[in-house]
């Protein structure tokens, strides 16, 4: 009986404790909830590119990967639970995936010295590392989402935007307020009319909102949706006959769930994208070979090449760059969430790197300073074509100038409600 | 010429009134099983999103259990290779709904049978989440494409004819045209079947008194399976016409707030009091999203329903429709 319990205690003991060497990356991920179709597609791609390193490289400078999904169901306070779970396990980056998440837990982050990246959402300020130590948002924002949309309406209209009718469409929540200081600083800037149409969460009525759009006949429709929010607005914009190609959602709004309710009438519809999609990338063939053909592909299996899943790869890819950086740095293949931050503060993402990896162009090329946690701040556009995603332009530059001055104010007066001390010197 | 904005009003009433109907449809489903068994089901919005998901599949050919079972044997199955037309489709989804009501009678309820109105509400609470889990494990949680015919989009003719005699152009969509002719029907038959029908009058004795209509051999047990088979089957119609609008997905049970506020002002027991109190919620709320909306920066419509519905509940406790219950102490 002693034995038995001896062997329990083990076993119990051996749960909680992470082993030696391994690098531990835990996966908030969301697979039940009214975001689940949302949340499978990524918490797959974020899985399968590890399990890719583990199969066939043996895991990131010869130690292999631990990947445990803690449920959030994309709710703050699961969310926080999930965190306060993992943290004294030594997760070497925190990925919250939900910008509610991601405010409750920048002062915890920062207090535990475990870094966070919150990739196209989450506090946009963040960008700014020498007030954010530990929270990175790189390649780009939703402020750089705003006026990366802006950018290329100027190219379409001639470089002048003056007098045109854009309308944002947005969630009525945090995430969803968040491009509107950027959009009316602009429209300042190049004389367009802009006018805020907020929406209910969770969405699925919409019918006076897209009344108002069918009076107003804005030139251009905006849209800052997630979750069942995005196919309604979009059904309700075929609806009402709007061009399609005029209406642009952010990158959250613009995936195979969004538009595979209306399909083919669809067509037309337009979304801002960080990085590309599909299996159309050498590293497939491996994933192929290592991991969906030998049955260790996450969830069903059925997510790969769409857009979410593409994201959670990429995300995953970004993570195992770091890594590798930090063990450059530190000359260690053991690395602690205080070494992964330093990685991630010195990553650099060039085309080269990505050629490599067998993920040529998929991402902007970027280089994080200590200054700078959100990249080069590049996004391109896609259109959905009825049966899929085509890319329509190169990566596309946000204004600097503008969005610079924003994450500047904002995150000196975080700074300053805060009492931190600015690094960087 | 009467200015714009009268005609803009009207549109806006009228398409209020229709996303009315679509609420009510909803509302129609709590109403008939509190009628009948006095239990609040909280689980209507979830049976919605179930027959819907359930409608997909089988007009999909989908093999429900398809990743259980190829996780548990090794296998690669996930389609039978055949696709149902839409109304054998709904047959057959109607058929799982009436053996989802005969489950929950033998499972649930039947082991509650004189249990207090609040125990038989938690357990429709905890059926709830069951049918979310289970429905995600039958059928998979992405997003699924519902198309069982019906027509979609603004409707031409309407903006025609009105444009030529007003100069103003109606945007009336033809799904929302749809589930009005739908509505309708299904009041009409759900009257007669209540009225003139044997399984119907007993459904309105033991809405009325339990204990008598016990006592004169109505089988509770029936009524109960009856009930909660209509409900499907009314959820299955509210789930095709929300699940057309934006896709079958886990949001689309979270409709039933939608029916909160309809309830308290049509009231809990009366087929009429949920047509109706669609039909105020739907204008009321829109004409005051247009109206009042831009004033306080918009978005008014999930909260100003249930401002709209305690208005009324102030000078009508029990609703509209409701029956006034007196109890003494």
């Amino acid at each position: 009986m002693r034995l038995r319990l001896s062997a329990i205690l083990a076993a119990s003991v051996a749960l909680v404790t992470p082993a030696a060497a391994e690098l531990f990356f835990p996966s908030l991920s969301y697979r039940t909830g009214p975001f689940a179709a949302g949340g499978i597609p990524f918490a797959d791609g974020y899985a399968d590119y590890f399990t890719l390193l583990n199969e066939r490289d043996g895991g990131i400078g010869g130690v292999r990967v631990r990947v445990a999904e803690c449920e959030t169901a994309y709710n703050t306070e699961k969310g926080v639970e999930c965190y306060e779970a993992i943290k004294g396990q030594s997760p070497l980056v925190i990925q919250p995936l939900s910008t509610g998440i991601t405010y409750q837990l920048i002062p915890r982050v920062t207090q535990d010295g475990i870094p966070m990246h919150t990739m196209g959402y989450g506090r946009t300020s963040s960008k700014n590392g020498a007030v954010f130590s530990h929270v990175f948002n790189y390649p780009a924002n939703y402020w750089d989402g705003a006026s990366i949309i802006v950018n290329y309406l100027l190219d379409q209209n001639g470089g002048n935007l003056n007098g045109k009718k854009i309308t944002l469409l947005y969630h009525n929540s945090a995430y969803g307020k968040e491009p509107i200081r950027t959009l009316e600083e602009l429209a300042k800037k190049h004389g367009y009319e802009l006018t805020l149409l907020p929406v209910d969460s969770p969405g699925q009525e919409q019918k006076s909102q897209w009344l108002q759009i069918r009076r107003d006949r804005p030139d251009y429709v905006l849209m800052w949706g997630w979750g069942v929010m995005n196919p309604t607005a979009i059904q309700e914009a075929i609806n009402i006959r709007f061009p399609m190609e005029n209406f642009i959602g952010v990158w959250w709004s613009g995936s195979e769930n969004d538009v595979k309710a209306a399909g083919a009438a669809a067509a037309g519809y337009k979304s801002l994208n960080m990085h590309r999609t599909g299996t159309d990338f050498p590293l497939y063939a491996d994933l192929q070979k290592y991991v969906i053909g030998a049955g260790k592909a996450a969830g069903a299996g059925d997510q790969v090449g769409s857009v979410l899943y593409s994201r959670g790869l990429y995300a995953a890819m970004l993570a195992a760059e770091a890594a590798r950086r930090a063990q450059e740095i530190h000359g260690t293949p053991n690395i602690t969430p205080a070494m992964m931050r330093d990685g991630m503060e010195a990553l650099e993402i060039t085309e080269a790197r990505m050629a490599e990896l067998g993920l040529p162009n998929f991402g902007p090329t970027f280089k994080v300073t200590c200054e700078n946690h959100g990249g080069s701040g590049m996004g391109l556009i896609q259109q959905w074509d009825g049966q899929k995603w085509n890319v329509l332009t190169d990566w596309i530059e946000s204004d600097k100038a503008v969005i610079d001055m924003l994450v500047a104010d904002d995150s000196e007066a975080f700074a300053k409600e805060n009492n931190i001390a600015k690094r960087c010197n | 010429m009467m200015p714009d904005v009268v005609f803009y009003t009207a549109e806006v009433m009228v398409n209020g009134l229709m996303a009315g109907v679509l609420y009510a449809l909803v509302a129609l489903g709590f109403v008939l099983i509190f009628k009948a068994s006095g239990i609040f089901n909280y689980a209507q919005g979830v049976l919605a999103l179930f027959a819907a998901m359930t409608l997909v599949g089988i007009q999909n050919g989908q093999v429900p259990f398809a990743h259980l079972v190829n996780a548990v044997f090794g296998t690669k199955v996930h389609h039978f290779g055949w696709t149902v037309p839409s109304l054998a489709a709904i047959a057959l989804t109607a058929l799982v709904m009436v053996g989802l009501a005969i489950a929950v009678e033998r499972l649930v309820l039947r082991h509650l049978v004189n249990q207090e109105p609040i125990i038989l509400f938690m357990a429709t609470i905890g059926l709830a989440y069951f049918l979310e889990g289970l429905g995600d494990v039958m059928w998979g949680a992405e997003v699924k494409r519902l198309d069982v015919g019906l027509p979609q989009g603004m409707s031409g003719l309407i903006d025609e004819v009105t444009f030529n005699w007003f100069g103003y152009g109606f945007f009336i969509d033809r799904l929302d045209i749809a589930a009005t002719a739908v509505a309708v029907a299904l009041v009409v038959t759900l009257t007669l079947f209540s009225q003139y029908s044997k399984q119907g009058r007993a459904l309105r004795a033991v809405a009325d008194d339990h204990q008598a209509a016990l006592s004169v051999g109505i089988s509770l047990r029936f009524i109960w399976v009856l009930t909660w088979s209509i409900a499907g089957f009314v959820a299955l119609v509210a789930g095709i016409m929300w699940g057309q609008k934006s896709g079958v997905q886990f949001s689309l049970s979270l409709i039933a707030l939608k029916a909160l506020p309809v309830l308290m002002l049509g009231g809990f027991t009366s087929i009429p009091g949920a047509i109706v109190g669609g039909l105020i919620i739907g204008m009321g709320e829109k004409l005051f999203e247009f109206f009042v909306g831009p004033m306080i920066g918009g978005a008014t419509e999930n909260w100003f329903a249930y401002v709209l519905a305690l208005i009324f509940l102030v000078f009508r406790p029990q609703g509209l429709f409701g029956e006034k219950i007196i109890e003494r102490v």
